[in-house]
């Protein structure tokens, strides 16, 4: 296998991923956007740890994944805030800095 | 080396409509068992590239327990179900436009920079086999050099917890 197939296979999930944060308005769909971006980094991290058969990046892929479990934690815990307080999940709706 | 390639590109391009899928679909939940697609396509791959531990991890946490996590925020939030209101807003021909550029900037940069180099994944060429993925090295990685940010993601992950409760809770 080549490096190539799994580092562009990575960057087009990454754009996909990019599309979905700027064209959804569901916070929680937001999220979901954020979470295709962060399994395309560490796809990348896996591969470039196989090709220059180094641990470091494949304990860094474990650091992200932990990192995105605590994000999405915090990150639905404020769209439910939002949603309780708008009435709505929708990230439009959100425009006042002022509570 | 052949059946290791069949699988990639069959993962490949499941995950790529799983994951366009998450970004298009007009059920909430439709995109949540999407993004489990994708997430699972992942695992695949790490096997493929000989990490399994990482693989499996990527099962526990990401299937497991972020996708449920994403379940019950759909529930919580009374998302629509039926696709009766628009789930994107209306700048999606710009957010088109730049993740294909993005995507057109990166995939040139990958040509050029990496080519043809190749993942030695077997020892197919009497190189030793790939060991950085086992659990045992990773284990000796993690405790020996990267013993403190192991300490401080575990910190970081009680902030994270504390803090959730903090913002969802009813006052």
């Amino acid at each position: 296998m080549i490096l190539n197939q799994f580092l562009i296979l990575a960057a087009i999930l990454f754009c996909i991923g990019v599309y979905g944060v700027l064209a959804r308005r569901n916070g929680v769909l937001v999220l979901m956007s954020v979470e295709l971006m962060l399994n395309a980094v560490n796809l990348n991290l896996i591969a470039f740890s196989a090709y220059l058969r180094e641990t470091a990046g494949e304990v860094f892929a474990l650091f992200v994944i932990t990192i995105a479990a605590a994000e999405v934690g915090v990150g639905l815990a404020i769209v439910l805030l939002i949603y309780r307080n708008l009435h709505s999940p929708d990230l439009d709706h959100v425009e006042q800095l002022k509570g | 080396m052949l059946v290791q390639n069949i699988f990639f590109w069959v993962l490949a391009v499941a995950m790529v409509l799983a994951a366009i899928g998450v970004v298009r679909s007009q059920n909430v939940v439709h995109s949540a068992l999407y993004l489990v697609v994708v997430m699972a396509g992942a695992a695949a791959q790490y096997i493929l590239l000989a990490a399994e531990f990482v693989a499996w991890v990527q099962v526990i946490i990401y299937i497991g327990a972020v996708i449920i996590l994403f379940l019950f925020g759909i529930m919580l939030t009374r998302a629509p179900m039926h696709g009766d209101t628009n789930l994107d807003n209306d700048q999606r021909w710009q957010a088109a436009v730049v993740s294909l550029f993005l995507a057109g900037v990166l995939g040139t940069l990958l040509v050029q920079e990496f080519g043809k180099k190749e993942i030695a994944i077997s020892g197919v060429k009497g190189e030793q086999l790939l060991e950085v993925g086992q659990a045992k090295t990773l284990a000796d990685s993690i405790f020996t050099a990267y013993i403190v940010p192991f300490e401080v993601v575990s910190i970081l992950l009680l902030a994270a917890l504390v803090g959730a409760v903090v913002i969802a809770r009813r006052d």
